[in-house]
């Protein structure tokens, strides 16, 4: 039974009804616009960033200029300053985080899929990756300079900020694994065990290649994090001002593959633009922008084939 | 085919790999994967391990130099107002990094919660399939931006355009002094880094706001519309008081992501350690004191060097709090369907 008086009246009048509907029909219009607003803020966002980054960054990212922003290094004057070592500096410290976190990272997520009793050992790993993933990335960058840096002593070097950002792409690489792994029916696993195939080669013949393409787009995904990272690096103590490159990974000369320049000191593209960006002189806000641009390109270049990946392994494996 | 035949033969292993290979061959890579496994707890060790060593240390020192007990300096640590480890006297208060960190985040959750929170009731509720797809990798490449980008983009853009708008609005309502006379906001202050971070989180906030909306089982909608109920009726009524676990974890998770934010205050909130909550000043948090010291040249063992370790261990306990509750609640609402 209806007791509110006033909601008596509306249900006894048609008029009041109909009123009524417009009345919640222009609430739900209200917030439609509401989450159209939202929506705009973000995408605004993107658009103004993008735009300031390539007009601020246009007097040296024009194809005049850019030659000879990608192949110098950084300097005291502004209009010679460039990124060659920032951008090798990335893909070398890259490289070594790719080396490091991605076995242990698939390791760790078959062994907690596949092989893993569900028991309290089981459970605890589970939250500690959880939080793992959310400690912040300063972090990994003290517990590298506690560690790498002084208890190792691998020093300022490739091979510590490689190693800091493994660490912090692994609960990424760790957790795509899990669940590309999941996804692979039963079926897959019964078949190769009726044929007498053992855990391991059941796991790696059969599981594995179906759930490459997950597996994949985590790394992808982990890599264009680690790429755009700075305060872990900040904090080893990165040095912001390197002309020079790192020695050269191949010789001419026997045994033609040196490991020399995990050791050299380093500067990555992040850091380079904050570099630029925390300078007073206004000049360098140019170079800063211009930095920003290729580290954007970089990041969405590598996130683009992450999702195209995704989307492709979607389409062509059905089960 | 006169291969054939013989191949039959032959096809089949005559020496079979033996099985106690078999087996050992397994255990092993068993316990290679489980040491993969175990890795990530250890990283939490070492980080633990580390934090704490490193502080007792901090404090040892800090005691030795100003003659004080323990107690008493803790309590001047969680009390003190002013932290200047580096220069004597030495003043360890954490206070103003903390009131720069809580300042810059609440700046930064005014902006993403609420635009975070209705962008995702729309994407979840009202938008149709193909505005979705549109706006998803949109937001998914916001996630994907660079911080040091935001910070580039808190100092460059947001700044200016707040000071502009702050000198604006004080000559519309005083209008004839002089420019010098009205309050010009710093270049370097709390309120545009603190909107830049809520920017940044603010994609984080959506999906995980829209993972809760979508946990809602279906029924619950249809029953609402069955009772003639609109959607924005079902959304504000049925489905945000049956998500609101999941909900308030997202905001504790965005809330964790915003402590522990550091490129974006480091370039724009001002790098002096200030205890303030008024976001129109420039102060260091927790996060820029910790990159501002290893900026300098950093001696080990000196006392510089312990001080980011004991400032880290108060963020690794804030954000590791967080986490934790964020975790349970975020798991509360998958058990409860």
């Amino acid at each position: 039974m209806v007791h509110n008086p006033k909601l008596v009246a509306v249900l006894h009048n048609p008029v009041a009804i109909a009123e009524s509907i417009q009345q919640r029909k222009r609430w739900e219009q209200i917030f439609i616009l509401l989450g159209w607003f939202s929506l705009l803020v973000a995408l605004l966002t993107l658009v103004v960033l993008v735009a300031d980054l390539l007009i601020r960054g246009w007097p040296l990212l024009n194809p005049n200029f850019l030659p000879k922003f990608l192949s110098s290094p950084p300097s005291s004057d502004p209009e010679e300053a460039g990124i060659l070592t920032a951008w090798v500096g990335s893909l070398l410290v890259i490289l070594v985080t790719i080396v490091v976190a991605v076995p242990l990272g698939i390791g760790a997520g078959i062994y907690l899929e596949e092989y893993a009793p569900k028991n309290w050992l089981l459970d605890f790993i589970e939250i500690n990756i959880t939080n793992l993933a959310g400690v912040p990335s300063i972090i990994y960058g003290l517990l590298a300079l506690g560690f790498f840096v002084y208890i190792l002593n691998w020093g300022e070097s490739i091979l510590t900020a490689g190693c800091t950002l493994a660490l912090l792409i692994l609960p990424v690489v760790i957790v795509t694994t899990r669940e590309s792994l999941r996804a692979i029916p039963i079926g897959i696993r019964e078949g190769a065990y009726s044929v007498g195939a053992s855990r391991w080669q059941t796991i790696f013949d059969h599981v594995l290649p179906y759930s490459m393409g997950g597996i994949l787009t985590g790394i992808i995904v982990g890599v264009s994090r680690a790429l755009g990272e700075t305060a872990p690096l900040v904090t080893i103590g990165a040095l912001t001002f390197i002309t020079f490159l790192p020695d050269a990974p191949i010789k001419a000369e026997p045994p033609f593959i040196s490991f020399n320049w995990l050791w050299s000191p380093f500067t990555v593209l992040p850091i380079q633009m904050f570099n630029w960006v925390s300078r007073p002189q206004e000049a360098f806000q140019i170079n800063s922008a211009a930095a920003g641009v290729v580290l954007l390109v970089l990041t969405l270049l590598v996130n683009s084939i992450a999702i195209y990946l995704r989307y492709r392994f979607r389409k062509s494996i059905k089960f | 085919m006169a291969e054939g035949s013989s191949s039959i033969k032959t096809n089949l292993p005559l020496v079979l790999p033996s099985r106690t290979a078999r087996i050992w061959r397994e255990r092993i890579i068993a316990s290679v994967l489980f040491l993969a496994a175990i890795s990530s707890v250890l990283i939490t060790l070492v980080i633990i391990y580390i934090l704490f060593s490193e502080t007792v240390i901090f404090f040892e020192k800090v005691i030795e130099l100003d003659q004080m007990s323990l107690w008493q300096a803790l309590l001047e640590f969680f009390t003190g107002t002013d932290w200047s480890p580096l220069i004597e006297p030495l003043g360890i208060g954490i206070l103003p990094l903390l009131s720069g960190t809580l300042t810059t985040c609440f700046v930064a959750l005014f902006v993403a919660v609420p635009l975070g929170t209705i962008a995702a009731i729309y994407l979840s509720e009202f938008a149709p399939a193909k505005v979705r797809e549109v706006l998803k990798p949109i937001l998914e490449i916001l996630a994907g931006i660079p911080t040091v980008v935001y910070g580039y983009f808190a100092l460059l853009v947001i700044t200016p355009v707040l000071q502009k708008i702050i000198l604006g609005v004080q000559q519309f309502l005083f209008p004839g002094r002089e420019e010098w006379d009205y309050f010009q906001l710093p270049g370097f202050n709390m309120l545009g880094a603190g909107i830049s971070v809520g920017l940044m989180v603010l994609p984080y906030i959506c999906s995980l706001v829209e993972d809760a909306l979508q946990a809602v089982p279906l029924e619950l909608r249809e029953g609402s519309y069955a009772m003639g109920a609109t959607r924005i009726q079902t959304a504000l009524s049925v489905l945000i008081p049956a998500a609101v676990s999941g909900i308030v974890a997202a905001y504790i998770l965005g809330f964790s992501r915003a402590v522990g934010e550091t490129m974006i205050v480091a370039v724009a909130a001002g790098l002096q350690p200030k205890f303030t909550f008024n976001p129109l000043e420039g102060a260091a948090t927790t996060t820029a004191f910790i990159v501002s010291v290893s900026l300098g040249d950093l001696p080990h063992g000196s006392l510089e060097y312990q001080s980011i370790f004991a400032a880290g261990i108060m963020l690794f306990l804030a954000t590791l709090f967080m986490n934790v509750l964020g975790y349970f609640l975020s798991r509360r609402y998958r058990e409860v369907y």
